[in-house]
């Protein structure tokens, strides 16, 4: 199961990549491996203000409904549309073009609750 | 936890698995609506062994299935199968199975895994009157399903038996990949396709010589609920239980009152009044109703949504519900509640949602 290194992850099996005050979000390859095929993604709204822990969107597979939490506080600043055109982006590549949203933060302090990819590897594990 | 004797070779094949009643599993081995569209298009192959043999013979093995189903076993000819229904004295649903007239005086029942000691419990003790014997073969026999268009042109391949006579809900013994098999033309998929049954040791041969044929794709669970639910088939657990009778489900058709005798749940299946309807429902866009959701007309709600999915094959959403008796007709506009956040409009359609060769 693919972990990349340079990502910061939740324990709702969301992965994080931090660029100054900007959180792109997505779901991790172990999330959508065990989703199964994904057919219906629900993004947020551009411009919505989110709090940490807030459900945000649905992603649902052929036999579940997953609601996407945010991983962190701020802002939308962009949905990748793409994903609710073609859901099955989310499988092929979860750490690229199946991205979901991005966000501009709103507490950088909150980044410090994230796990790494160790600890996440570790959380999947127990799984 | 009962693993199948093909575990090791799922596990090889990468497979994910699920508890299913007791039993590990294959959910899928890789995408699902791959697996779905290869039954739908060349040939699909499933390990069903999870399934509950259980063989019911003697000069009494007639009446006694009589007597505990609420079926006309006795029109079943020899090399023939029948769907029918385990009915408790309140007419409740304890299971849907298949009848297999396997020889004379002797029947082999497949029940759900799920009902496997319901069943075995319950045909033993109806069969208690009848000059029969209720054996449970489920832990020695293996099930494998190869189902899809290119399934009979597969079989042909590695058996003399002839095909051409073998007609739906047909069984005969025969030597498949030079193994003993009883061999079925049944299925759970809306496809032409066959059901294998075999002693445990057997089956990784099977599976190999059949998983082999590059127009084969080995297919999980998953598909097999998308399969079903495309073709209309009732699912037990969603669409069947003890709180709801055959009519409920819109299979009164298979409980026979001429039949002769009396049978575990006559007279209240007789004086039952339908209080519900099972209906099919055809969405818009891509958001599927799911088992649980609330079904409304006029924003009241009025049912129950028990199966449902984005249809593979379709393109749209579809489900099975139950709602009041006066909604049930085709055409009627209703909605489903998602999760109390929105709502999506759905029409009462004909069953089924898929039928092949359309």
């Amino acid at each position: 199961m693919t972990i990349p290194n340079e990502l910061r992850y939740s324990k709702e099996h969301e992965w994080i990549a931090v660029d100054g005050d900007v959180a792109t979000v997505g779901i991790t390859a172990f999330a959508a491996e065990a989703l199964g095929d994904v057919v219906f993604v629900q993004l947020p709204a551009v411009g919505e203000n989110v709090g940490k822990g807030d459900a945000i969107g649905e992603v649902e597979s052929t036999k579940s409904v997953s609601d996407v939490y945010s991983p962190l506080s701020g802002e939308i600043t962009e949905v990748n549309g793409a994903t609710e055109t073609n859901p099955e982006t989310v499988n092929e590549a979860p750490y690229e073009s199946g991205w979901l949203f991005k966000l501009r933060l709103s507490d950088t302090g909150e980044l410090d609750a994230l796990l790494d990819a160790g600890a996440y590897a570790e959380l999947i594990k127990e799984a | 936890m009962s693993t199948s004797p093909l575990q090791d070779v799922h596990a090889e094949l990468g497979a994910n698995f699920t508890d299913f009643a007791g039993w590990q599993m294959p959910l899928r081995y890789g995408s699902e609506l791959a697996e779905h569209k290869a039954v739908r298009e060349s040939a699909g192959l499933f390990d069903l062994s999870h399934m509950a043999e259980i063989a019911v013979t003697g000069p009494g093995a007639l009446a006694a299935l009589n007597y505990a189903f609420v079926g006309n076993i006795g029109t079943v000819k020899p090399g023939r199968a029948r769907y029918t229904m385990l009915c408790d004295a309140n007419g409740g649903v304890l299971d849907d199975l298949v009848v297999y007239h396997t020889g004379e005086n002797e029947y082999l029942v497949v029940a759900n895994a799920a009902n496997h000691d319901v069943v075995l419990a319950e045909l033993t003790e109806r069969a208690g009157g009848f000059e029969a014997e209720v054996t449970d073969r489920t832990y020695e026999t293996a099930l494998i399903a190869l189902q899809g268009p290119e399934s009979t042109a597969i079989i042909a391949e590695h058996s003399d038996t002839e095909l051409d006579t073998l007609k739906y809900y047909a069984a005969r013994p025969a030597i498949v990949a030079g193994l003993e098999v009883l061999l079925a033309r049944t299925g759970y998929t809306g496809e032409d396709g066959f059901e294998l049954y075999l002693p445990n040791a057997q089956a990784p041969e099977l599976w190999r010589v059949l998983a082999a044929h590059e127009e084969v794709l080995p297919c999980g669970l998953a598909s097999r609920d998308t399969l079903r639910l495309e073709a209309g088939m009732p699912l037990y657990g969603n669409e069947l239980g003890t709180g709801t009778t055959p009519a409920d489900a819109g299979l009164g058709r298979v409980v026979r009152f001429d039949k002769e005798g009396d049978f575990v749940g006559r007279q209240a299946l007789a004086d039952a009044e339908q209080t519900r309807k099972l209906v099919a429902l055809r969405g818009t866009g891509r958001r599927a109703p799911r088992t649980g959701y609330p079904v409304l007309a006029n924003g009241a709600p009025i049912g129950e949504i028990t199966s449902g999915a984005l249809s593979p094959t379709l393109g749209y959403p579809i489900a099975l519900a139950y709602v009041e008796p006066g909604n049930a007709e085709e055409g009627t506009e209703l909605a489903v509640d998602i999760r109390g956040r929105s709502t999506e409009p759905v029409t009462v359609v004909a069953l089924p949602f898929y039928r092949r060769g359309e």
